[in-house]
């Protein structure tokens, strides 16, 4: 394997019952780039996250992180891959009983080892960072706004500093001007921080603004993967009908 | 192996688990070397020099030593970036927080380093400039905050009781609304809403009733045997159950059965939404959700106080005729001839006031649903307990009361 490929995917085959989700699928990433999964509803965009982040074991074939077999690991040696990646749920999934400054400081804490009063100062800074008010900190999740809560859980995915980042729909749900500047937050953090980022999304602005690389799903496996321009190009008409539907040619515009 | 401890061996496992865990943090495959900073003075000025990495793992040490030299170093120092490894966003931290805003912004632009890490400084800065200022740490003044809580905590027991009121009104002058109007009857709901609270919770309220007669009966027979008075164990179960025990067991069973069933409906419709939808459907969500639940708990609480009285007469009559050998003929003539028609109305009447309190406060709970799931399980439980607590405040008032009327 490469030196450059951070997640390998080979041969994955994901069944639910006699549902097929995956069969066969191959996908490398790269460090340091921002690779968009699209992909009908059902062809299993977060059902292959959840499976290269080893929440859900699959029938067959093999996904490595960092050159490693999550689900094939012991646990401690698991837990320190993972403290490599971070990820952001689709709700956001912020634990509900701790105020949001404790939920960023949280894995610092755990894991870092610091002590509170640093914890919560660092917290802070990954608050800042994800564009929150200090503030903000203090409130309990039910109390911030859809886009408040993506930025929150952005900053807890990146409290220990991944080196991956794994995001499942992060503009779903948001304005289109919070979804445009979580769009620049993305890209600005990628290049500070030389994040690889994962990304699930449907929308095509997110795509087009962000993305170096998208992976089409369709058919059990990666249909095409690429820069937007040359996977537009395939000639499939799943793909043909999402890239060059009149919302795909609106967002290509831009 | 086996007896001593083996401490060495451990130790080196903690070590070594370290490693694993530095190493986890870095992300090039580069030795990883502890974060420094020391401030020199010769005759070129200060020079302020970074070394090794400055990431999480030396977080605490950097900023200890950050906060040692905060203050102390000059405006015009140099600042010495250029051995430094690895650095994350808390090294940037430290650095951006022992710089401040201003030289901060000036080291992002200097051309001499890596894009990235100029990239780095500039966005830790800008974020700490835009979102960390001016904040205040909360005070802590131990008695103050009691002081404080006690008053909040009166003050919400005050709003509490005024909203109940006012939920009370609004179910009242729902009733006058409709009740006149058959057309806007809810019946199908009345009914499903009484076998969920009334016919369903009729085999466990029987069994529930049933032991505790029997434990009734048990204590009376053993406390009045030394009076040789153990035959007035009959008076004592028929006093108990008709009076209190058949028309309290039965509230506090569907406190925490119906009442927190009220909540958890209303509750997980408020949270979806659908409270909303119902009114901008120009309904009324007192009419549709409140009226048909408090009717139904108004017939069926009283029918259910009636089988706990029964079921605890019965079990008290079973452990009659176990310990102190009478018939049920016995019982039976003994319980007719001292027990008057006005126990049983005296407990009864304290059924639909029971009832009506039960309904509203379940629904009331429901309706202060706020959102997440969690507000949901939080109200619920709210329910349950003020369910408990006014039925037993009730119930002791109105012992007061009849007491005084000498029913």
């Amino acid at each position: 394997m490469n030196d450059d490929t951070v997640i390998e995917v080979r041969g994955l085959t994901n069944r639910f019952g006699a549902q097929v989700v995956h069969e066969g699928l191959d996908l490398d990433v790269r460090r340091g780039e921002i690779i968009g999964i699209v992909g009908g509803s059902g062809t299993g965009k977060s059902v292959l996250l959840r499976t290269i982040i080893g929440l859900n074991r699959p029938q067959a074939g093999e996904v490595r992180v960092f050159g490693q077999d999550l689900l094939a690991l012991p646990d401690e040696k698991r837990s320190l891959v993972e403290r490599r990646f971070g990820v952001l749920f689709q709700s956001g999934a912020l634990f509900s009983s701790l105020t949001v400054a404790e939920n960023v400081a949280l894995p610092l804490v755990e894991h870092a080892k610091l002590d509170r009063v640093d914890a919560t100062r660092l917290a802070g800074v990954k608050l800042a960072l994800a564009g929150l008010p200090v503030d903000a900190g203090r409130k309990s999740p039910a109390q911030l706004s859809g886009g408040m809560v993506k930025r929150a859980a952005l900053a807890r995915a990146l409290a220990l500093d991944p080196e991956i980042l794994f995001l499942d729909e992060p503009t779903a749900g948001l304005d289109p001007i919070s979804a445009a500047a979580f769009d620049s937050l993305i890209v600005t953090l990628r290049d500070a921080l030389g994040l690889t980022v994962f990304l699930v999304t449907h929308d095509l602005d997110t795509l087009y603004s962000t993305c170096d690389r998208v992976a089409v799903l369709s058919q059990h496996r990666v249909l095409a993967v690429g820069p937007i321009d040359e996977v537009a190009r395939t000639d499939d008409a799943w793909v043909q009908a999402y890239f060059n539907g009149p919302r795909g040619r609106a967002a290509a515009k831009e | 192996m086996g007896a001593a401890p083996d401490y060495p061996a451990s130790e080196r496992q903690v070590q070594a688990r370290r490693n694993i865990f530095l190493l986890a943090f870095r992300p090039m495959a580069t030795p990883s070397l502890p974060g420094t900073l020391t401030l020199t003075r010769d005759a070129g000025g200060e020079r302020l020099i970074l070394r090794g990495d400055w990431t999480l793992p030396y977080y605490m040490a950097l900023q200890a030593r950050a906060n040692e030299l905060a203050g102390t170093i000059a405006a015009g120092a140099a600042i010495d970036l250029h051995d430094v490894g690895a650095m994350d966003t808390a090294g940037a931290f430290v650095v951006a927080e022992l710089l401040g805003s201003q030289r901060t912004q000036a080291l992002a632009q200097d051309e001499a380093l890596p894009a990235a890490r100029r990239a780095l400084l500039k966005t830790v800065g800008d974020a700490i400039d835009t979102y960390c200022t001016g904040v205040r740490r909360p005070r802590d003044a131990g008695f103050v905050v009691m002081l404080e809580r006690i008053g909040n905590a009166v003050e919400s027991f005050w709003k509490q009781t005024l909203k109940l009121l006012g939920f009370i009104g609004i179910t009242l002058q729902g009733f006058a609304s409709t009740v006149l109007r058959p057309r806007r009857w809810r019946v199908t709901s009345l009914v499903a809403h009484l076998e969920q609270t009334g016919l369903d919770a009729v085999p466990i309220l029987a069994l529930l009733s049933f032991m505790v007669g029997a434990v009734v009966a048990f204590l009376g027979s053993t406390a009045l045997e030394a009076y040789g008075a153990s035959v007035f164990t009959v008076d004592l179960i028929g006093f108990a159950f008709l009076r209190e025990f058949g028309v309290l067991l039965t509230a506090i069973l569907l406190a925490g059965r119906t009442a927190s069933a009220f909540t958890a409906q209303i509750g997980s419709m408020k949270a979806r939404e659908e409270i909303d939808a119902i009114r901008t459907l120009g309904l009324d969500p007192v009419e549709l959700l409140v009226l048909p639940r408090v009717l139904a708990l108004l017939i069926a609480l009283p029918l259910l106080t009636f089988v706990a009285m029964i079921a605890g007469i019965v079990g008290g009559g079973m452990v009659c005729l176990a310990v102190l050998k009478m018939s049920p003929s016995m019982f039976l003539s003994m319980f007719q001839a001292d027990m008057q028609l006005r126990q049983f109305l005296v407990g009864m009447a304290k059924a639909p006031v029971f009832a009506f309190m039960i309904a509203v406060i379940g629904c009331m709970e429901g309706f202060k649903v706020s959102g997440s799931a969690q507000s949901v399980g939080e109200h619920t439980t709210s329910s349950v307990v003020q369910c408990i607590f006014v039925v037993i405040l009730l119930d002791a008032v109105a012992a007061l009361f009849y007491m005084e009327m000498g029913w």
